[in-house]
């Protein structure tokens, strides 16, 4: 198959399709109501499950149950739908199922408004719900990196028994992009009967499964938090992904940005490299595992006198990048988050005030 | 020899935690023996909610989930649709049900969706320990209606199986009591009929079942039940609400 011009949101319900996944529960959203719209034609060509459930916090819980059954399932929603979704996360974290979460971000807080934002970065990369726990969580800058990264999630989220989460802003789902659908489609599911509520004659087992969350006992608690923090311990060790452009240059200041937001800064550092002046760039493809190291290496060149977030938000990636450059260079913040993106020349003026 | 009351095996070795005279126990027993009897007990999910019988699954012998307060239906909604071909129910309070849940339950019943529902009407919060419930009798005094509750300031209770037969989607939905043995057989008849209808992949059930909580009441196990007949039956009326005739 060659290359289908594709909007983003449609290309990700594809996406899950061709990575097995065929189990789909939502509820309507701007701006991302084409991922339901495609799979309701889509799903059922497949012999799939299409499912608008009554809210985001039923579709949450639908999703539980179909992964705790041992269905490979996904919902797609924006950041209302997901503040609202973050309770029945919290419980699928704890008891271990796996299922992905796309969030195609709009601006916030509150109804906010219906145009781009990565303004939900923290909560995404934070652990989103009550308690202590992390979503792997990854971010495209293209359609194609979409579809690649939907189909990664769902051997992700089987292999860690976690939610995973695509964090794309508006334009990711919005725009109209050509893309290749790779060719080996149908990553097969791994096993799940050691846990699954499948029911005992499908495992053909006597001892019978159980998906919870509660334990009661504080020891009990403490070794099961204990052994989810290994979970992501391991998933910083083994899954942290980022682009690195143009660092091989005498850069004076880095950016770290990420999404559609990084496209811009890439445009922005081609015309200032015109100009004589060189930018380096590191883009987290994973915001949680943060690629804390390359940021670290990066902002730490003897050439680079300071980094610089640039962001859809007011102030959020910011944060991990302070963390991590640990006060070895100065680290500001620079971007807009009311669903316009900053343009090239906005950047580039900020960038030359730096200097 | 032939033993006439065993254990039955979808019942776990186990002893609860319910307090002395709780009907709990009765309700699981009889799920228990429903499901011996319909032979299902392999392909049988449970799904606990958050009250007293959040532990349901220590006493079953099959496949459960623990869902969140008033969250089951959406979760049960998720397993029957992506496994047509188990038996699945909600074991849920009137806490959990018809107050933090009652979206969940309404919309699950009005999809039809292709599970059980065994809705335990206690007329109060047992596990947060007694607190008013939407299913509190008007005068009755709990913890936060220490004067009685007053239905001008906080409505009559609900009545959930007549609320849910209302829906125009075909359902089996019916109301019975686990006070005393009289009622018990009749409770253990509609849940083997709602089980019944699911095997049947005919249609949404929900068994509502008049109980007891002694604890919070604040009366005996045996006073509980008397309570129960005497100030929930006339308004909580027995009977099946809706059939899918
Ligand atoms: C989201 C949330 N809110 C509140 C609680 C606290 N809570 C636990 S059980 C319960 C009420 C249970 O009452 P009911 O459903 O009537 O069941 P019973 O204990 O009487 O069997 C409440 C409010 C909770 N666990 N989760
Ligand atoms: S508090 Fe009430 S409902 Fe809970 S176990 Fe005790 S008697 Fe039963």
């Amino acid at each position: 198959m060659g290359k289908v011009l594709m909007k983003g949101n449609e290309a990700i319900g594809e996406a899950a399709i061709r990575a097995g996944c065929l189990n789909y529960f939502a509820y309507p959203i701007t701006p991302q109501s084409e991922v339901a719209e495609y799979l309701t034609h889509r799903l059922p060509e497949e012999g799939g499950v299409f499912l608008q459930g009554e809210s985001e916090v039923a579709v949450s819980y639908m999703i539980f149950g179909a992964a705790a059954a041992g269905a490979r399932v996904f919902t797609t929603s924006s950041s209302p739908g997901i503040s609202l979704m973050s309770e029945g996360i919290s419980y699928i974290a704890s008891a271990q199922c796996p299922a992905v979460f796309v969030n195609i971000m709009r601006g916030g807080p509150g109804l906010g408004g219906i145009l781009p934002s990565q303004a939900d970065y923290l909560q995404a990369t934070k652990g989103i719900g009550h308690g202590d726990f992390r979503m792997l969580v990854m971010a495209p800058a293209s359609v194609q990196e979409a579809v690649e990264m939907t189909m990664a999630a769902f051997p992700l989220a089987e292999k860690y028994r976690n939610p995973v989460m695509i964090l794309g802003d508006g334009l990711i789902g919005q725009m109209m992009e050509p893309v290749d659908f790779p060719e080996h489609l149908k990553t097969p599911p791994s096993n799940k009967n050691a846990w699954a509520t499948n029911g005992m004659d499908t495992r053909q087992s006597e001892a019978r499964n159980l998906v919870k969350s509660l334990y009661l006992d504080p020891e009990q608690l403490n070794q099961h938090n204990l052994m989810l923090k290994a979970k992501y311990e391991q998933m910083e060790a083994e899954e942290v992904k980022a682009e690195a452009y143009n660092v091989d240059k005498d850069y004076k200041i880095l950016i770290v940005s990420y999404g559609t937001m990084s496209r811009v800064c890439k445009t922005a550092i081609m015309q200032l490299k015109q100009e004589g002046l060189e930018i380096g760039l590191i883009r987290p493809q994973t915001l949680f595992p943060f690629p804390g190291e390359m940021v670290l290496q990066a902002a730490t060149k003897d050439s680079c006198q300071a980094v610089v977030s640039i962001e859809m938000s007011m102030g959020q990636l910011v944060e991990d990048v302070e963390r991590y450059v640990k006060g070895q260079r100065p680290v500001s913040w620079f971007g807009k988050c009311g669903g316009e993106v900053p343009t090239p020349e906005e950047i580039i003026d900020h960038i030359k005030a730096m200097l | 020899m032939v033993k006439l009351f065993t254990k039955p095996e979808a019942l776990a070795e186990q002893d609860t935690h319910y307090c002395p005279g709780c009907t709990h126990g009765v309700i699981h027993r009889l799920l228990a023996e429903v499901i011996d009897e319909l032979g299902i007990r392999g392909r049988t999910v449970g799904i606990a909610p958050v009250g007293c019988a959040v532990l349901a699954y220590n006493y079953f012998t099959f496949d459960f989930q623990e869902a969140a307060h008033g969250r089951a239906p959406a979760m049960a909604t998720g397993v029957k649709r992506v496994r047509p071909d188990l038996m699945v129910f909600t074991y849920q309070g009137d806490g959990d049900l018809a107050s933090i849940g009652m979206g969940e339950i309404i919309h699950a019943a009005n999809r039809g969706e292709k599970f059980t529902s065994i809705f335990v009407n206690n007329a109060v919060y047992g596990m947060t320990g007694g607190q008013m419930a939407p299913t509190t009798m008007p005068g009755q005094r709990t913890t936060t209606s220490p004067m009685g509750r007053n239905v001008e300031d906080v409505g009559m209770p609900v009545k959930v199986a007549e609320l849910i037969a209302a829906l125009t989607t075909p359902g089996y939905i019916v109301r019975q009591a686990v006070i005393k043995p009289k009622y018990i057989v009749k409770a253990k008849k509609a849940i083997k009929k709602a089980f019944t209808y699911q095997m049947e992949n005919r249609c949404f059930s929900l068994v509502e079942l008049v109980s007891t909580c002694p604890t919070n009441w604040g009366l005996t196990p045996l006073e509980s039940v008397d309570w129960a007949e005497e100030n929930m039956l006339s308004y909580y009326q027995l009977g099946e609400y809706k059939t899918p005739e």
